[in-house]
């Protein structure tokens, strides 16, 4: 059998589910971060399937610049984790409510 | 055989998400990241684009997990998370969300595009690296100035988030090195 682009874009359907619900189940906020990650990286896959299957480099050069913004992403996002844990011990998400009325 | 490649590959990458959401312990969880990443170079390897699994691998699969494996040490977090669930109607909602979010992609993707017909100008010719970097520094050269500027403002955001609230405080050598 051949491997059309369509098996590649039915494993980032999955991942990207995997990592959206994952997002909404677990309450580590690093672990949730990390469902970003794979989100991010469903959409990727995707990205380089449709270069592939539409014969355009364009696609890849689009992953090129997700995977720059995502660096800058996790470095300011584990920075923001580090002042949270600095402040409070807590270590989920619903511990995080200042902001509630 | 590269059928059987395809398959084992995404069992990898499959196999590492779950366990990224399923595991109880951070640490394993970003262990079961790399897994996943690196069966992401893979497939982008089966897809010829192998600028892009170098980078995946080296950007992602290291410097990323690394760095959270530091977070998760500095703050000593890596103790097993309580099972018990403080709002329990949560969790059947966002697995019913996530069903939902299967099916609505899968029946928006069974339609046919207008879109769809093949590039003329950005063919993908020669060799991997020497198209991607041609498309980068001529057609997409502002864009890539603009990540330069992107990446010094996070540095000095992940730098200024990261030390001591107050004045005056001595910055941290271990903090500076998560903004890094």
């Amino acid at each position: 059998m051949t491997i059309t682009g369509n098996y590649y874009l039915i494993v980032a359907l999955l991942l990207f589910t995997i990592g959206a619900t994952g997002l909404l189940i677990r309450r580590n906020v690093l672990v949730m971060f990390m469902c970003i990650e794979l989100m991010l990286n469903a959409v990727n896959l995707t990205f380089v399937t449709f270069a592939k299957m539409l014969d355009d480099v364009g696609g890849q050069v689009i992953v090129f610049f997700t995977l720059v913004v995502a660096a800058a992403e996790v470095a300011v996002g584990l920075a923001i984790i580090v002042a949270i844990f600095r402040r409070r011990r807590g270590a989920t998400a619903d511990d995080i409510d200042l902001l509630r009325g | 055989m590269i059928a059987v490649m395809f398959f084992v590959v995404a069992a990898l990458v499959l196999g590492g998400a779950l366990g990224v959401v399923l595991s109880p312990n951070p640490v394993y969880s970003a262990l079961f990241l790399v897994a996943t990443l690196i069966g992401i170079a893979a497939f982008f390897l089966m897809e010829n684009a192998q600028l892009l699994a170098a980078v995946q691998i080296i950007v992602y699969a290291s410097a990323v997990v690394v760095l959270f494996l530091f977070v998760i040490m500095l703050l000593g977090v890596d103790r097993y998370e309580g099972l018990g669930d403080p709002r329990p109607l949560q969790r059947p909602v966002a697995v019913v969300v996530g069903i939902i979010l299967v099916l609505e992609i899968a029946l928006l993707a069974g339609h046919n595009w207008a879109t769809g017909t093949k590039s003329q100008v950005g063919k993908l010719h020669g060799a991997n690296i020497q198209s991607v970097a041609r498309a980068l520094f001529t057609t997409y050269l502002w864009p890539f100035e603009i990540t330069a500027i992107l990446f010094v403002a996070a540095v000095v955001g992940a730098v200024v988030l990261a030390r001591r609230s107050g004045r005056g405080a001595p910055v941290e050598s271990s903090s500076a090195e998560v903004g890094s």
